[in-house]
């Protein structure tokens, strides 16, 4: 998989998923309509100031509440590339996988980033760079079968490709 | 080692003798459920999938609920979307405006949900049906079409919390006050990645419906599922309203917990989560300022149930709400609408000045019928008081079951029925 590389935007515990994309813009699925208010309610800013391939880094419980798509999907579509948590709330990881959007729990690198720092996140080997503190953190690798949905670009090829996904059990 | 309730369920639906918390299983599905905003993503998803229609027609709920009626343009474009995947591949349970309700509340109502199924639904409260003995928990549109297409579900067996309830409740504590208190306790991520398995003998003394709370708000303590025992209470509510058989999973004596929490409903006082989460919480004899209130919401699929509607109505019986503040009743489903309707409840709410609306989800989520403007405050009935939830980035939101809230409608700011 190909390395996120980027600046970084900082949140703390329990965003939601009403701050990630407000209810008010449910009445569309549109990726592009939805990334023009990621992040609204919590960062007014995020959306002017975020550039491509830029990375989330947050506290505890990230993605919290409904279990709305549109959150991953705002996220990957306003051009983040990765999503680095203490812990991801259920739901938000299961979606962030299955529409792959990069996400990895790390408490020690959630500590250790601030906002602006430039972060390089490598998914093969789950080494997160802290490239403006020089500083490393060991990041969770996916299980293989995640790895597999993620390399099949989310979780429809991935059942495209295997017709039933029935060696999730072999894993 | 032993196996807890849900893992009991997942092992069966997976064709295996023993999991164990960690392991990685494919579950068959027993029932997937979509509404009118998670659904057409999975219908664009599941239309790239290379198979034929659905897995299986009788096996899919569609409810458009959450902007339905039809709030503007795009969400009836959303639910003509809906409608149509649902009349091309005959779903059986689409739930058109006029037989709809919310639903959560309206899906056990309609007998489609049963002890022992395994249920994935694209929306977050799906932890409701636990309250049955079903193993059943929220997950996105694109699980959702991969669950419609072929039935199954990859999940990681949960580890769990037990909440072993004793005592009985007292007159106006209802299940809401109970998950409250209990989220109170462990916070918005105790149960991350966990099931919430409630147990012991106060089990009894809780009715059908506050269980459905109690089950419907796992997922504000970031729990994969709560889940409850059957009982004869459970077995008589499936009974009414299902024919499909149901299967009794119960915890091995042996099975493993991360926590034990003991749980008094005798102890219980009416209980608030004030902004911006559910773990905010005070009883009402913490709350010492005065809180004025603008707006009170009693609905929901937390708490839009026959039962709610009869604790708010016996509130508000001879009162009236306080001058300058709206009060929002909102029945989850036509059935509790038309029995709040022939119990006399519906001329009791609007004698009180309050509004009775058709189901919806609208205000739970800042949709439409009842949106908050900057700064003002709402008690609501609801699940979720998140920054914004309800409308404004700077309106404020307090959660509390139907007596609190019909009693500070009355009362104009943040009060228990005891204090009218």
């Amino acid at each position: 998989m190909k390395k996120a590389t980027g600046r970084v935007f900082r949140y703390k515990d329990n965003v939601d998923t009403d701050v990630i994309i407000p209810a008010r813009y449910l009445n569309s699925s549109d990726p592009k309509e939805l990334a023009m208010h990621c992040m609204e309610d919590i960062d007014a800013d995020f959306v002017k100031r975020v550039q491509p391939g830029d990375i989330i880094v947050a506290d505890k419980n990230f993605g919290c509440g409904s279990s709305r798509e549109h959150a991953p999907i705002a996220i990957k579509a306003a051009g983040v590339s990765c999503v680095i948590a203490e812990t991801f709330a259920r739901i938000f990881y299961r979606n962030a996988i299955n529409i792959g959007l990069p996400i990895i729990e790390c408490p020690e690198a959630a500590r250790g980033i601030q906002a602006q720092d430039e972060v390089e996140v490598d998914f093969d080997t789950g080494i997160i760079t802290n490239k403006t503190r020089s500083t490393q953190f060991q990041g969770q690798a996916f299980p293989p079968f995640m790895q597999k949905i993620i390399a099949a670009g989310g979780l429809v090829n991935y059942i495209n490709e295997k017709e039933s996904g029935q060696a999730l059990n072999n894993d | 080692m032993g196996m807890t309730m849900t893992q009991k369920i997942l092992a069966a639906h997976a064709g295996l003798d023993h999991v164990q918390a960690g392991q990685l299983i494919e579950a068959d599905l027993d029932l997937v459920l979509g509404n009118d905003i998670t659904s057409p993503v999975a219908i664009k998803e599941l239309e790239k999938m290379k198979t034929e229609g659905v897995f299986d027609r009788d096996k899919i709920a569609l409810v458009p609920d959450h902007f339905v009626p039809n709030k503007d343009i795009k969400s009836a474009e959303h639910c003509k979307c809906v409608r149509e995947f649902a009349y091309r591949n005959q779903i059986t349970n689409y739930f058109e405006v006029g037989e709809m309700g919310i639903e959560h509340a309206l899906l056990p109502e309609k007998g489609l949900t049963v002890a022992g199924d395994v249920i994935i639904g694209a929306d977050s409260h799906t932890c409701t049906y636990g309250a049955l003995g079903a193993f059943s928990t929220g997950v996105g549109s694109t699980d959702m079409a991969a669950g419609m297409a072929t039935g199954k579900a990859w999940f990681k067996v949960p580890s769990a919390l037990r909440f072993s309830l004793i005592g009985k409740p007292s007159r106006w504590i209802g299940g809401k006050d109970v998950i409250l208190h209990i989220i109170g306790k462990i916070g918005v991520d105790g149960a991350l990645y966990k099931s919430m398995e409630f147990v012991g003998e106060g089990v009894k003394n809780l009715s059908m419906d506050d269980r459905f709370t109690i089950a419907n708000m796992a997922i504000e303590a970031g729990g994969k599922n709560g889940i409850f025992p059957v009982d004869e209470k459970t077995e008589a509510y499936l009974k009414a309203h299902s024919v499909r058989p149901y299967r009794i999973y119960e915890a091995d004596p042996d099975a493993v917990y991360d926590a034990e929490y003991i749980i008094d409903l005798g102890a219980l006082r009416p209980t608030v989560a004030f902004p911006h989460l559910p773990e905010n919480t005070r009883t009402i004899d913490e709350i010492t300022e005065k809180v004025p209130v603008d707006q009170v919401v009693i609905g929901s699929c937390t708490n839009g149930r026959i039962e709610d509607m009869r604790m708010a109505a016996s509130v508000l019986k001879g009162r009236h709400v306080a001058r300058g503040l709206r009060c929002i009743v909102i029945p989850a489903t036509q059935q509790v609408y038309l029995k709040a309707m022939e119990e006399g409840l519906l001329k009791i709410f609007i004698e009180a000045g309050a509004i009775v609306s058709t189901p919806t989800c609208g205000p739970c989520l800042g949709g439409y019928m009842g949106v908050l403007a900057k700064g003002e405050r709402c008690v609501s009935t609801t699940n979720r008081n998140f920054v914004g939830r309800m409308g404004h980035v700077e309106s404020e939101i307090y959660l509390a079951g139907p007596a609190v809230a019909a009693a500070s409608a009355v009362a104009g700011r943040i009060a228990s029925p005891e204090q009218l």
